[in-house]
């Protein structure tokens, strides 16, 4: 399924977890300083780096890009050390995470709560992805180096729907699928 | 008595380093080809398709395989008639490795004062370096760039004697299942069994670095690989934890003997981008 950014309601709706999509559109980099700093600045009551209602947020640092390049290789890094500030990000209005390996409860039971979904993109594929990535610029945390937030202009980028908005987990059902049994 | 030279050990570790963090070992893409005619899941075969065409690409445009260029691990097995020159071994080491991810356009990832302000070296030193002697006056160098995706999933208990092969199995099962999609799998998964505690995660780190799929030399140990390897596969996790039939794309088992009182055991795992580029001087 081809995805236009921003997203909404109406498109998470539509999705279920194991769902091959394709975005186009602006998504931002964060990942552990940047996420602590977003959350902190959430928390004093003032206002993120940029507008994050229907935005999707890829967890990302990238390699530095080489003379000729928009960015360097750029694969999903482990959701998982994001889990204690991803409820409060969606909360604010963040609609998509793309990450790789699974969520905790908390993740997922507020993905349910503010109608976001988290996608999953191939881990190690980082070549192959950062040819999707067509213009980048860094909004905010400079200093933070390969974990500044960045503005990312992605055309087909893939993804695959892990959690939906109705609860369906792809890791959880993907397993259960699969599993053998063996004496 | 031979001489090697420290300026020609820096070059080879940049070198190396490049090398590595780009190409794909032949075993490695050879066995992900192998995992693509098994798999049975469609999305799993859409991954596994990803993953081969990123390595095809990495390896053409000599650009990282993966953004996570990893902590660089740097096995050096020194023959004991070799005779280092022109400077200070860990030194020249560090000065290859800086090098080498400097002009590769790779990742800086280790930071220091870990457990408070965790700030960048900005050259990605200092390498974790392992050291042996050996017979000879050859200077082997592997380089091996460790992702930290899968290296935080490594685990290590020191179980009862009596907990045997049983012991054993069930915790090189839960540490995989438990690591789900994290380490990127298809994985390899190495495993350290006996010596001390030290030891085995050593041995666990160093069976990641035999060929993939070839099996140890002990029969006993073989196969337990072989029953380990099929185990783990039944877990069902599949390719990025999606569900499918191949969670790992082998499982190298290496034993030393160890106290009459312990049964140490560890997990080391590595992705699918299992970087390793080796010379030997």
């Amino acid at each position: 399924m081809d995805i236009k950014l921003p997203l909404t309601d109406e498109i998470v709706e539509k999705l279920h977890a194991g769902d091959d999509v394709r975005f186009t559109g602006v998504i931002y980099t964060a990942r552990d300083a940047a996420h602590r700093r977003m959350v902190e600045a959430l928390d004093k009551g003032e206002s993120l780096p940029f507008d994050i209602h229907g935005q999707v947020i890829y967890y990302v640092g990238p390699t530095p890009a080489k003379p000729g390049q928009v960015i360097g290789s750029a694969g999903p890094t482990t959701s998982m050390r994001l889990d204690r500030f991803t409820p409060s990000l969606l909360a604010a209005g963040l609609k998509g995470i793309i990450g790789k390996g699974g969520r905790g409860q908390e993740v997922r039971d507020a993905l349910k709560q503010y109608k976001g979904v988290y996608f999953i993109a191939v881990g190690g594929a980082g070549a192959l992805l950062a040819r999707h990535i067509k213009k980048v610029d860094i909004v905010a945390y400079e200093d933070l180096g390969t974990e500044a937030v960045r503005r990312l202009e992605v055309e087909d980028f893939p993804a695959i729907v892990c959690n939906d908005i109705y609860g369906g987990d792809l890791l959880q059902e993907g397993k259960a699928r699969y599993k053998l049994s063996v004496t | 008595m031979r001489d090697i030279d420290c300026q020609t050990i820096k070059e080879t570790l940049a070198r190396l380093c490049q090398e590595a963090t780009a190409y794909l070992p032949e075993d490695v893409l050879q066995a992900l080809k192998e995992a693509r005619q098994k798999e049975e899941s469609p999305l799993g075969q859409k991954i596994l398709d990803q993953i081969l065409e990123n390595a095809e690409l990495a390896r053409k445009e000599m650009l990282p395989l993966c953004q996570d260029t990893g902590t660089t691990v740097v096995f050096l097995e020194i023959g004991q008639d070799a005779h280092i020159v022109g400077g200070n071994l860990s030194d020249c080491i560090a000065e290859g490795v800086r090098e080498g991810y400097d002009k590769g356009y790779l990742r800086k990832s280790i930071v220091d004062k870990p457990f408070s302000a965790r700030v960048n070296t900005k050259d990605n030193t200092p390498p974790v370096v392992h050291t042996e002697i050996v017979p000879g006056d050859k200077l082997k160098i592997q380089v091996m760039p460790k992702g930290g995706g899968c290296e935080n999933m490594s685990r290590l208990a020191i179980l009862l004697p009596a907990e045997g092969k049983k012991g054993v199995t069930d915790f090189v099962l839960r540490a995989v299942e438990e690591a789900g999609g994290n380490p990127c799998p298809p994985i390899i998964v190495g495993v350290g069994i006996g010596g001390t505690a030290e030891m085995a995660m050593s041995l666990a780190k160093k069976a990641l670095t035999r060929k993939v799929g070839k099996p140890n030399a002990d029969a006993e140990t073989a196969e337990l690989e072989r029953e380990l390897l099929e185990k783990v596969n039944a877990l069902g996790l599949g390719p990025q934890a999606v569900g499918g039939r191949i969670t790992a794309l082998a499982l190298h088992v290496e034993v030393h003997p160890t106290h009459i009182t312990s049964l140490p055991v560890a997990v080391n795992i590595q992705c699918h981008s299992a970087r390793l580029k080796e010379a030997v001087l």
